[in-house]
């Protein structure tokens, strides 16, 4: 019964940070129809930014993430000014392109700075809370409140306020956006700002249990990928659906089936149901 | 007149100069290892032809590229060290198994368009990365493959010393390019241009879609195939490293810097990067400090690359050099210019 639980609390986890990761990458796809390959790029960015501010510079863990957050957020908005926004017009090939080019970009300035070595980030919150048997390490349960506070505030955002209505305005049709005058540029440029923030902030949440390298990226971003086609591109609630069904199956899968061969059971998954529903699980209407 | 200077790199003078250049290479270059790079990089840019049928071709983005290119090499590699094939016999399977799994990945993937293609692609190349390295029974894992045979040269050519395998290699790159330059001539060239331009334009000229997107699917898998076998012939040593995600992207800027969905783009990207990667030896690590950045310049200022900029720039050429021309000519021209570029 514990090691089940244990596994309720990695699924968890591992759900919290992927729908962090995917729901910005959600957020520009609703936005540019672009699918960001360099988004995985930016967490990694945002991971070694936590890294710096905290060992080099010995800032405390809060400050480093927050300070992170905002480099990224710059990186990405720099991202749409300087190569998507030029590229809004072309078809849809050199998007991607262009992406895979900050991608490998991004991935060789880190390397060049801090080697291809694997780095630890100590976090402050190393404990164990013990509830009557059930233990949770601190640093699992701050990812998941974590995220879901992330969540909630993002959530607010979208709805509550002027400029996160843009957003979803924007999301919803272009031209009916442009029509009662919405900047495009300026939403655009807040989306970038925000995927980039939710990546540095999963990223610095999770560096602490896992390791920091330039590749760490990889696989975060593909998962994302099979997460934001599972829960139909553009859709927030479908990445946070989405983010948990892939963080339990691994959780449950590397557990109960195989360790070796849990990175994938995610890409099988997408296989699958690609295979069986092109559109995705959740999508409304075929792409 | 026009269509003839517009497509220079397609005059049969500019071809030969490039064989025979390529003929002499050996007897030019300086040592052993000068041959080896420029062999390395034919069957680079093999691979990339097969790249470009699909993706310059028709327009669907493929990320598993690589990892076709690592199954070539694996299934020669495991049925000459572990089964002991000899090479032929092996060389011959590993193209049929690229084929047929290029057939199945191929009908379940390109049932998805534009993005989702490309993510599942980049999906099934991963897939194919960590069955390498994890499937230790077959494939020795992390340890890689030793031992793999040599082509046998019938007792008449030593295929395991340096020239004659270039001489080899250098015979399947022009097979692979003459067939290519069959393929963009021919109504099968031409329909998977269609395609790339436009779905359902292609679809409503009653053009199956599917069957001429998994063609395109197979025949690009296979040239993969063929430069990863002709790979594992030549190093003689792989490992799962050969499917990481990044040799495609290597392709892809190849690809793009020569000149996508054209016939001499593959040729000149990979043949003219690899050599600036191997002059600047101290670059190796950071190049993508570098190709990162001209990959996005590329797309954004010169989508079409060195070949298509070169056949723009000698259109535009022509065009002033002939003023006095009735409008409606220079249309033609025009169209007959842009078809030759497509072709080209």
């Amino acid at each position: 019964m514990n090691l089940f639980f244990q596994q309720i609390i990695n699924g968890l986890t591992l759900g919290s940070i992927y729908g962090l990761v995917a729901l910005g990458l959600t957020l520009v796809y609703g936005i540019l129809h672009i699918p960001n390959f360099a988004h995985g790029a930016l967490y990694m960015v945002g991971a070694f930014m936590s890294y710096f501010f905290m060992t080099d510079l010995g800032m405390h863990y809060w400050i480093a993430m927050a300070g992170s957050a905002a480099v990224v957020a710059v990186l990405a908005i720099l991202c749409e000014r300087l190569v998507f926004h030029p590229l809004r017009n072309s078809p849809p090939i050199h998007d991607k392109i262009a992406a895979i080019g900050i991608l490998l970009f991004l991935e060789a300035v880190v390397q060049m700075f801090w080697g291809s070595d694997f780095r630890r980030l100590s976090s402050p919150f190393t404990g164990i809370m013990n509830f009557d048997g059930l233990i949770i390490p601190e640093q699992r349960l701050l990812i998941i409140v974590g995220a879901f506070a992330l969540v909630i505030a993002l959530q607010l955002f979208l709805r509550k306020t002027m400029t996160g209505a843009t957003i979803i305005a924007m999301a919803q049709s272009r031209e009916g956006a442009f029509l009662v005058g919405i900047d495009a540029n300026r939403v655009a440029m807040m989306t970038f700002a925000i995927s980039g923030v939710l990546a540095a902030v999963a990223a610095s949440l999770y560096a602490p249990i896992n390791l920091v390298y330039p590749a760490m990226g990889h696989l975060v971003i593909m998962k994302a990928f099979v997460i934001i086609i599972l829960g139909g591109m553009g859709s927030i609630p479908g990445a946070i659906a989405g983010g948990m069904i892939i963080g339990f199956a691994e959780a449950f899968g590397g557990f109960y089936i195989s360790t070796a061969y849990k990175d994938i059971i995610a890409f099988g998954l997408l296989v699958l149901i690609l295979s069986v529903r092109p559109q995705g699980l959740f999508a409304k209407g075929a792409h | 007149m026009l269509f003839k200077l517009g497509s220079l790199l397609m005059k049969p003078g500019a071809k030969m100069a490039l064989l025979a250049f390529a003929l002499v290479f050996p007897f030019l270059a300086a040592n052993e290892y000068q041959v080896y790079v420029m062999a390395s990089a034919f069957v680079w840019a093999i691979a990339v032809y097969g790249l470009n049928i699909i993706t310059g071709y028709c327009g669907q983005l493929n990320l598993a590229h690589g990892g076709f290119f690592a199954i070539g090499a694996y299934t020669l590699g495991l049925l000459t060290a572990d089964a002991g094939w000899s090479f032929w016999p092996a060389f011959v399977a590993a193209l049929v198994m690229t084929a047929v799994l290029g057939f199945f990945v191929g009908i379940v993937s390109l049932r998805l368009k534009e993005h989702y293609f490309a993510i599942f692609t980049l999906c099934v190349g991963f897939i194919i990365y960590l069955l390498i390295d994890k499937w230790e029974e077959l494939t020795h894992g992390p340890i890689g493959v030793r031992d793999i045979a040599a082509p046998s040269g019938f007792g008449l050519v030593d295929f395991t010393e340096t020239t004659p395998f270039y001489y080899l290699v250098l015979a399947f790159l022009v097979f692979s390019i003459w067939f290519m330059g069959r393929l963009s001539r021919s109504l099968l060239g031409r329909t998977f241009i269609a395609i790339r331009n436009g779905d359902e334009l292609a679809q409503s000229l009653g053009i199956n879609l599917m069957r001429n997107k998994v063609l395109a699917f197979v025949l690009s898998t296979t040239y993969a195939g063929l430069a990863g076998a002709l790979y594992a012939g030549m190093v003689r040593f792989i490992g799962p490293e050969e499917a990481n995600i990044n040799h495609t992207f290597d392709m892809i800027t190849y690809l793009l810097v020569g000149g996508i969905g054209t016939l001499t783009g593959p040729l000149l990207g990979t043949v003219g990067i690899v050599w600036i990667t191997q002059s600047l030896q101290f670059l190796e690590e950071y190049r993508m400090i570098i190709f990162g950045p001209l990959l996005v310049i590329l797309v954004i200022f010169f989508p079409r690359g060195i070949t298509g900029q070169f056949l723009t720039w000698m259109h535009h050429k022509a065009q002033s050099l002939a003023p006095g021309k009735k409008q409606k000519a220079s249309k033609v021209q025009t169209a007959s210019a842009r078809e030759a570029e497509n072709n080209a």
